[in-house]
């Protein structure tokens, strides 16, 4: 792939002008976490009425790919049902990216989904299904 | 490049070096590779890849019991590399030098066999701001273990360690001083003799963690009067998996075994055993033998160079580039002056993350680093959560540097436009 196709005018948009970037208060969901290999850190706030997601916010330091894909999940998350959201994968994130990756960079892609669904059934006081930590 | 190094009659042709590595011939993503990663391994001359290749194909067989020919050349030829590298460290005898998987082994084994044994509750570990998480993480588990109490040497704003609070830090029950010779992600050398000299006043042992300073430089044991040293061959030409620890060897003698196996027994009853003598009480079961033989052929290689040539290369092509990066405007590079570091440089661009910086380098050709090095400490030390590093050996050149260069600037382009 060329350099011009992985860094594509539509993520490097979502990087420099992220959507729904900052925090909530007192949000309903709120869920960090981090990439050991590079110490990306990303925070999802979520408010949810009626199984729904009524507010999104993300924040964090990360590669233009982590942002993207954070900026591009928020918005594609808010106003679906908690349970729709629960079925996204890795093949929907890089669907909205529009690329392909490498095993490094696949873990900066998929940080902020990972986070999203710790933060999701943490809520339900679930685990996190073992199929979501091999994204990992 | 030609480099003249003091006292060297002979110049060494660096370009001529460049074609003894089969992997330099490649591309990488179209374009000749540029390889800058050599703080994380370096490249393999053919003569090292030819010695493992010849080992296998002529004489491969287990050391120090098989009284058979081609068992008796193995045996020979592993030993000769120990020898080889008591020389280089300028050790008082080979039963100094042990043979471990690599520095991080050899930091594990000192934690495990010296400190179980000599560190116990209250006791004092004493380490630097700057370390790998190798030079780290076991002290972090045998100060858990034992109850002990873990201090650190600060770097000030130079990269440089802040020895102004040394004499309070080795005050107390001190038992070891431990530190890197040079700093992976700055390049820093430290003043380990000094440091040595304090730390032995205190009461302490002094641990070099050497993985990036014997590669490049010349390291006396004996000078720098550390008790324990260790260092990685793949990062020195030679293969993975085969290192060294350097220690003195009355305290080599009165450490326990690490592990337990073959070869580092001497008498083994049912219940009881009684060990080796050193170094083979920590050379439990069957070595990294092909390694180590081809360990050998890299060193053979260095000294052929001469540290003394290979110092002044690097130093020159260290100058050039951090003068070439110094030039890009948003740049910030980490680290003291040429003259008081090795060939390496991390640096950051204001609003580029190393990852993306690291991406158009790959494009481009050129491997370096991006992240946190295994050093998270520093990084936090120096208020980022990653940084770009660049990293030289013989085989680098000035249009290497300028390659570089042009591809920071290449990824200023995409991400700031």
């Amino acid at each position: 792939m060329s350099l011009d196709d992985l860094y594509r005018e539509v993520i490097l948009d979502h990087y420099q002008h992220p959507r729904n970037y900052g925090t909530l208060e007192n949000p309903d969901i709120s869920a960090q976490d981090s990439n050991p290999l590079c110490g990306d850190e990303i925070r999802i706030d979520l408010k949810v009425k009626d199984g729904i997601i009524d507010q999104v916010r993300f924040s964090g330091q990360g590669c233009s790919i982590s942002k993207a894909a954070a900026s591009m999940l928020t918005e594609a998350i808010e106003g679906k049902p908690i349970e729709e959201v629960k079925k996204m994968n890795r093949e929907d994130i890089l669907e909205m990216l529009g690329i392909e990756l490498g095993p490094v960079r696949l873990k900066c892609a998929l940080l902020s989904l990972k986070t999203l669904k710790i933060g999701i059934y943490g809520l339900q006081g679930d685990d996190l299904p073992p199929e979501e930590d091999e994204d990992r | 490049m030609k480099t003249v190094a003091a006292g060297q009659e002979r110049p060494v042709d660096f370009a001529a070096i460049r074609k003894d590595f089969p992997i330099l011939e490649q591309t990488m993503n179209g374009k000749p590779l540029v390889y800058l990663d050599n703080t994380a391994t370096t490249q393999k001359p053919l003569v090292v890849i030819q010695t493992l290749d010849h080992y296998y194909r002529t004489y491969n067989s287990n050391i120090h019991r098989g009284v058979y020919a081609i068992a008796e050349e193995a045996t020979r030829r592993y030993e000769e590399v120990r020898g080889k590298i008591a020389r280089l460290l300028n050790a008082r005898s080979p039963k100094e030098i042990v043979f471990t998987r690599g520095t991080t082994e050899s930091v594990n084994l000192v934690a495990n066999a010296w400190g179980r044994k000599n560190v116990g509750r209250g006791d004092v570990i004493v380490l630097t701001e700057m370390e790998h998480h190798s030079n780290l993480v076991p002290w972090q588990l045998l100060a858990e273990e034992r109850g002990a109490e873990l201090r650190f040497i600060p770097v000030d704003g130079q990269g440089r360690l802040d020895l102004g609070g040394l004499d309070a830090l080795l005050r107390g029950p001190v038992k070891l001083v431990s530190l890197a010779h040079m700093s992976n992600v700055l390049g820093t050398v430290n003043p380990v003799a000094e440091i040595a000299q304090r730390a032995h006043a205190a009461g302490a042992l002094v641990f070099v963690d050497a993985a990036q300073s014997v590669p490049h430089m010349t390291v006396d044991v004996r000078a720098l009067d550390c008790d324990f040293l260790a260092f990685s061959g793949h990062k020195m030409l030679g293969p993975t998996g085969i290192g060294g620890l350097y220690g003195k060897r009355e305290i080599l003698e009165a450490m326990p075994p690490f592990l337990g196996g073959g070869e580092m027994i001497r008498e083994v009853k049912l219940l009881h055993s009684t060990w080796n003598d050193v170094p083979g009480k920590f050379e439990a079961g069957t070595m990294n033998i092909a390694d180590t033989i081809a360990l050998g052929a890299a060193i053979d290689y260095l000294e052929a160079i001469g540290f003394p040539a290979i110092q002044a290369h690097s130093r020159a092509l260290l100058e050039e580039t951090l003068e070439s990066l110094r030039s890009i405007p948003g740049i910030t590079i980490y680290g003291p002056p040429a003259n008081e570091r090795g060939p390496i440089v991390s640096f950051t661009l204001a609003d580029i993350h190393p990852h993306d910086i690291a991406a158009v380098l790959d494009h481009e050709g050129i491997a370096v680093r991006a992240g946190h090095h295994c050093a998270m400490p520093l990084h936090e030390k120096l208020g980022v959560m990653a940084t770009t590093r660049a990293s030289l050996y013989i085989y680098n050149s000035s249009s290497d540097i300028e390659r570089l260069a042009a591809g920071v600037r290449k990824a200023i382009q995409i991400f700031r436009r």
